[in-house]
């Protein structure tokens, strides 16, 4: 069932303000949501004011500037800085992104950061994704097949291949499963769009010999089936992938072999 | 997990309250809202129908209603909820059919619903008031 409130524990209060830096030019607010299992309170917003001459373009050169220069405290996960490791993906303005290739000067008005929506909290900006690679490790995310290992690779046409563009680019930094009000209310049980643009990623696989019995383990009203073409999840991928439309094929593949 | 300390209850991060509505998602949640007035408006059909059965006092005063001001804006938020409802779901055949899923036509298909719903009420309203 949907629980619009958020429970006790994880309502959000508010929290310190670090004043604008003597002599800055460029001032920009921030405000950004901080939770510390530490201390045993709630989450609170915190309002940062930096200097955009101080700090890079992106968003995530904001935070390591905070970080660095501000309050040390402050916790997020990063690694490539250039939108391929998925590890920065948080609630931006609204929706989910990576902080890593979104640029400050594309949001109006104070920058609001938030975790991924809907998930448990480690600390700060970091979710616990332990659910989420559950899932995906439920979809069995690796060649499934019968005949005999060949003498060298299982070879694909370039046509075959060709069906795996727009599905093999994602990152698994799972923007579109928390955008995702279906998941938010059913995450228990179904999969999302993340974990599901996976799933067809496999079936679409012209190598892979296991799709009746992908097929069969998605054959669930709520794994597949609480999708609602919400499109949330498109919407906000911020590698231009398309988690409905791939969803929609799944769908397709299962009435097809009716 | 027990390399994580003392165990922890993690808060939820927040969703419904900080995720930037989108139209597409304003259209869907909207899918539902009229389902549900859809259902709720065929009650006043019920009326409807059930006052002509009772007799000519009974089909006068549910004429009275339903031609009241009240009745009236009840009547055009049916209509509106019917041919949204309508719309969009023919809206949801094409995507099971697998098409309509790129942003600029989804975005295009949005337009097209809320008009082509809003077009259809006006229409038939102007029909009704003529007969009428």
């Amino acid at each position: 069932m949907a629980e619009l409130a958020l429970p006790k524990n994880s309502r959000v209060t508010q929290g310190v303000s670090h004043p604008v830096p003597q002599g800055a030019k460029n001032p920009r607010q921030f405000q950004i949501y901080r939770w510390n299992p530490d201390t045993g309170e709630n989450p609170r917003i915190d309002t940062y004011n930096i200097d955009l001459d101080k700090c890079g373009p992106m968003v995530l050169d904001a935070l390591i500037h905070i970080k660095s220069d501000v309050d040390s405290t402050l916790t997020f996960r990063r690694s490539c800085r250039e939108g391929i490791c998925g590890s920065c993906a948080m609630n931006i303005d609204g929706t989910n992104t990576l902080a890593c290739i979104h640029a400050i000067s594309d949001i109006e008005g104070p920058v609001k950061i938030y975790p991924l929506p809907h998930m448990p909290v480690v600390k700060d900006l970091v979710p616990d994704l332990n659910h989420v690679y559950a899932q995906y490790q439920s979809i069995k995310p690796w060649l499934e097949v019968e005949s005999a290992a060949p003498s060298r690779e299982r070879l694909q046409s370039p046509e075959d291949r060709e069906k795996l563009d727009g599905l093999y680019e994602c990152i698994l930094c799972f923007c579109c499963s928390t955008s995702c009000p279906s998941y938010w209310w059913n995450g228990d049980r179904f999969l999302g769009p993340a974990i599901l643009l996976q799933a067809y990623r496999w079936l679409a696989d012209s190598r892979d010999e296991h799709m009746g019995e992908r097929l069969d383990a998605l054959e669930d009203p709520f794994r597949l089936y609480r999708c609602h073409t919400i499109m949330n999840c498109t919407k906000t991928c911020p590698k231009g992938l398309n988690p409905a439309k791939a969803i929609a094929e799944i769908k397709k593949l299962m009435i097809e072999r009716r | 997990m027990a390399a994580d300390g003392p165990a922890t209850s993690r808060p939820v991060s927040p969703h419904i309250s900080i995720y930037r509505w989108q139209i597409n998602s304003v259209l869907s949640i909207l899918h539902r809202a009229t389902g549900v007035a859809l259902a709720v408006g065929t009650l006043l059909l019920v009326y409807w129908l059930v006052s002509a059965a009772a007799g000519p006092d009974a089909y006068r005063s549910a004429q009275g209603f339903i031609g009241s001001f009240i009745g009236q804006i009840l009547l055009i938020g049916w209509a509106w909820s019917l041919f949204y409802h309508l719309c969009n779901g023919i809206r949801h055949l094409i995507w099971d059919a697998g098409y309509g899923f790129e942003l600029s036509g989804m975005m295009r298909s949005s337009m097209i619903v809320l008009g082509t719903a809003s077009g259809l009420t006006v229409l038939a309203f102007i029909i009704g008031w003529i007969v009428w």
